[in-house]
């Protein structure tokens, strides 16, 4: 059945159950498709077309979810019919302590798509494979692969009384990476990271500003740069961290710290708890004075960015972290509803978000930013006597309140007396998170910055996989504990 | 949704032309997740989700599509129409693949394996009574999985399961808590009470004030569900054969002898003690058992059809992802209830946390200790530890540091819910050892 909304919306209406307080509709309609080419040969396709509708019923206290690929009559009164059954199951039983008020909302979002992506299966492939032959310069490049994974997403909400949303994004993700190998060391090279780094809104621009034309072959000669560079020293050092080594840093140890179902205990058994607590906002100085942390959804090329979240709120951009203070949660409607009963002056921002059709809305980050500040690039390298550029990340981990973390990087450049000097391999740091954004010591400016996102940020049960955004300008801490491979 | 299946597959056959093929993969569930905190209901849901794969190949040019099924013929067989027409399309611009590889043979199998799950009244009637007093709170999913293949060369394979994962964590206070699951085929109610009594008997050894112990070596013992964790880090580019052939395996050294792990150590992928259907995306049937690791050797690889035509070598089951779905480590020696008296004193760690590769060429891991992890002073539980980052490589941990492996295994089914739920299972012991690196 096509997406046609406003017929889905009419017709839930009408068989909407009047018995429950509220009822809900969310319908998602995504065609993706992935197009690889691994040394020079076409990978088999990755094309879909999901479809399906999230019913979300509340009755007092309790709300209940359906969800069903199965747009007809029969399907949404099936779905509707079992999501009051266990909104009714859990009255009196649920975490709410009153029944949730959720908005009404009504309007339309749509990328600001300039170019709309119309490639041929011909021209995608085009476009990968003289990148892919780029890459084959030297024998000791033994792997390597290109792609675009293309993203069309409509999304509409409708409530059971009046008001619908309409969302319409366009997602464009080119990725390329090299594997060089010699003499029992191997070493790995992405371009915009090894897991979709580089992620935005949009069509055929993002690609021709993303710098991936051209990318095969600068890419593989990083890989055998690699892999005649040293091992990164160990020691405490100066670390200049570059854009896309800094969106996981945000990722990782604020954003998800942030988020306010954590905070509430929701994501104790899975993702994990946080070192954040609710009396901490409004006093906790969580940076440097330098630090300023945004929820952005209105950059219109960031890979997060929208008019309402799924619960129906109203998205717009908000400071979580200004001057180093630490000021409102990452938490929607509900959560900010839940914790009002302990805390009743946070703030909150719009960001419960689902997946996709088949999970409900919970607390994302969406696009989390760190703001430019004034610093040069050439200024930050000039300001360092004895430190290590850091540049693209290739592993994290961090404890579940999201406090001691160790994360690596595929590209190191030691600095010395305010300059960049050789290329090192295997970079690593590790730090605390309530002590390492004390150590921020610059801000680079605007002309620093990248848009950057992920399309894997994973949390809750049943897990769900969203998409984020992040942009960030490149940033020196002092200071940190950085070490290097065993050999 | 076998019938459903197998209809949508026989019109989409009756679509062909010429000599094309088709493969068609099925993959479905119908779910119910119950999520709960502090013992009440945060969200409890009903999935209803099922999609159809469809490959079209034309000589040795093919293109793949995924669709969402309804479940309504009328909606669907256009559907299925309009993709086999948009792949037909685009088959003359796409170059020939030398790495095709397909099952043309006419084979069928039918594994229907049903079980007795929670009514969403039993689930919610558990939680709320039976976690009461309990800071309780995790996920409680059930229900039937559905995967199917057929091609239009006659090949018809069904594989359909029931199963539910309790998963659950109780805490006692901050980040102090015990974690527990109970998973299998057949609900049993008492079971449930028995593991939720036996969590609440820990809870005791949490409230004591917490150790904290400087970084460094210690001796360690690392339950089932640790190992677990750390065992399934090889599914990230470990045992995949293409990943060995491009020298990107994380156990590289490993594979080319390089080194060896511990003669206790005995890893192989086992279809047949596990919930993953017996046939792969390509439609060949999966060996009941393939040796990954024998007594510390390497003894094999997951290999993929597409791997095994890129570098002639034998395919054996595995999906494109090269991963297994089924692990299973041998027992040891080590009596379990011996396991604190042999580790005398040193790090009881109950599970792991968030691992990553460190080191990818030195098989070096990275991770943070969760739940109920313990200091322990001879053989007897002193204090839970404040959370410990570990550094270290499986070449030590499974190799010159590993003491004893339990004589005993648990079964566990994986909690990955992404996209849908995981039908990968493993079989693993606790591991004895005499150092684990810890380094923050």
């Amino acid at each position: 059945m096509p997406f046609d909304a406003e017929s889905i919306a009419h017709r839930f209406r009408r068989l909407a159950p009047a018995r429950v307080d509220y009822a809900s509709l969310r319908v998602v309609e995504e065609h993706s498709n992935t197009t690889r080419v691994r040394q020079d040969v076409v990978e088999p396709a990755e094309r879909s077309i999901d479809r399906g509708a999230m019913i979300s019923v509340l009755a007092g206290d309790g709300i209940g979810y359906a969800a069903t690929s199965d747009l007809t009559d029969a399907g949404l009164r099936a779905a509707l019919d079992r999501a009051a059954h266990w909104a009714r199951l859990s009255q009196g039983r649920s975490v709410f302590d009153a029944p949730p008020a959720l908005p009404r909302a009504a309007g339309r979002y749509a990328s600001a798509t300039t170019k709309p992506l119309a490639l041929s299966a011909a021209d995608r492939l085009d476009l990968l494979m003289r990148e892919s032959k780029a890459c084959r310069i030297d024998e000791r490049i033994v792997d390597w692969e290109a792609s675009l994974w293309t993203v069309r997403s409509r999304q509409m909400t409708a409530g059971i009384d009046d008001g619908e949303t309409l969302q319409e994004y366009d997602f464009t993700i080119p990725a390329l990476h090299v594997v060089a190998h010699a003499e029992g060391l191997t070493q790995t090279r992405s371009w915009g990271g090894r897991y979709n780094g580089y992620c935005q809104q949009g069509g055929l621009e993002v690609i021709e500003r993303s710098g991936f034309v051209g990318s095969g072959r600068t890419t593989a000669e990083e890989a055998l740069q690699l892999l005649a560079a040293p091992n990164c020293p160990a020691g405490r050092f100066d670390v200049l961290l570059m854009p896309d080594q800094m969106m996981l840093q945000i990722h990782e140890s604020i954003g998800h710290p942030l988020e306010l179902d954590r905070i509430l205990g929701d994501e104790r058994n899975y993702a994990g708890t946080s070192f954040v607590t609710l009396d901490m906002f409004g006093a906790y100085q969580y940076g440097s004075k330098l630090l300023n942390v945004t929820f952005d959804p209105t950059r219109s090329e960031e890979f997060a960015s929208f008019a309402f979240d799924d619960e129906g709120s109203r998205a717009q951009r908000e400071f979580l972290i200004r001057d180093g203070l630490l000021l409102r949660p990452l938490g929607g409607t509900i959560s900010q509803q839940r914790a009002a009963r302990l805390r009743s002056d946070l703030g909150s921002v719009a960001t419960a978000r689902s997946c996709g059709w088949n999970r409900p809305p919970i607390d994302r980050m969406s696009n989390l930013n760190v703001e430019p500040g004034t610093s040069t690039l050439e200024e930050m390298i000039a300001s360092i006597d004895d430190g290590i550029l850091m540049k693209t990340n290739a592993s994290w981990s961090i404890d579940d309140s999201r406090n001691k973390f160790q994360f690596g990087c595929e590209w190191g450049q030691r600095i010395r007396e305010g300059r960049l000097a050789e290329v090192v391999r295997n970079p690593n740091y590790r730090g605390i998170s309530a002590t390492f954004w004390r150590s921020l010591a610059m801000v680079g400016d605007a002309s620093t910055m990248e848009v950057m996102g992920t399309p894997y940020c994973g949390k809750g049960e049943p897990n769900q996989a969203i998409r984020v955004g992040h942009a960030s300008p490149a940033c020196r801490f002092q200071g940190v504990d950085v070490f290097g491979a065993e050999k | 949704m076998k019938e459903l299946f197998f209809d949508l597959a026989a019109y989409a056959n009756g679509q062909l032309r010429g000599g094309e093929v088709l493969l068609a993969n099925f993959d479905g569930e119908v779910s119910d997740f119950l999520r709960f905190n502090h013992a009440r209901v945060r969200q409890p849901m009903t999935v209803h989700q099922a999609h159809l794969t469809l490959q079209l190949i034309d000589g040795r040019r093919h293109d793949r599509t995924t669709l969402a099924i309804t479940g309504n013929a009328e909606e669907d067989r256009p559907a299925v129409k309009g993709a086999l027409e948009a792949m037909r399309a685009d088959l003359p611009a796409l170059p020939e693949d030398p790495y095709l590889l397909y099952c043309d043979e006419a084979g069928a199998s039918d594994n229907a394996r049903t079980g007795r799950m929670p009514s969403p009244e039993e689930a919610v009637e558990m939680i709320t009574t039976a976690g009461a007093g309990l800071d309780l709170v995790g996920i409680l999913a059930s229900g039937p999985v559905f995967r199917g293949f057929a091609s239009s060369l006659g090949a018809r394979h069904w594989h359909e399961v029931d199963s539910f994962l309790f998963d659950w964590s109780v805490y006692r206070s901050g980040d102090k808590a015990v974690k527990a699951s109970f998973a299998g085929q057949q609900w049993d109610r008492a079971e449930v009470a028995r593991r939720l009594d036996a969590t609440r008997a820990q809870l005791p050894f949490l409230a004591r004030n917490p150790r904290t112990i400087e970084p460094g070596a210690y001796r360690a013992y690392v339950s089932p569900a640790a190992l677990d964790e750390l065992l399934w880090m090889l599914n990230w580019g470990g045992v995949s054969a293409k990943e060995q052939r491009t020298q990107q395996s994380t156990i590289q050294q490993l594979v080319d002898g390089e080194v060896a792990l511990s003669p206790l150590v005995t890893l192989r992928e086992h279809i047949a003690g596990g919930l993953a259907p017996a046939f792969d995306e390509a439609g060949f049937a999966r060996p009941a058992s393939v040796d990954l690791i024998r007594a510390g050797r390497h003894a094999g690889s997951l290999v993929s059809p597409r791997t095994a035509q890129e570098y002639g070598i034998e395919s054996n089951g595995a999906d494109e992802s090269e991963s297994m779905q089924a692990m299973e480590l041998a027992a040891g020696q080590l009596p379990r209830a011996d396991a604190l008296r042999a580790l005398d004193t040193g790090v009881y760690v109950g599970n792991f946390h968030y691992l990553n590769w460190s080191d990818r060429s030195a098989a070096r891991v990275t991770g943070m200790t969760r739940f109920a992890t313990y200091w322990v002073e001879g053989g007897e539980i002193v204090a839970p530890l404040a959370v410990m980052r570990f550094d270290d490589s499986l070449y030590r941990m499974l190799g010159s540091e590993l003491e004893a492996l339990d004589n005993e295994t648990d079964w566990i089914l994986n909690n990955g819910t992404y996209g849908g739920r995981s039908v990968e299972t493993s079989r693993v012991p606790g591991a004895l050892l005499r150092q684990l690196r810890l380094t923050l």
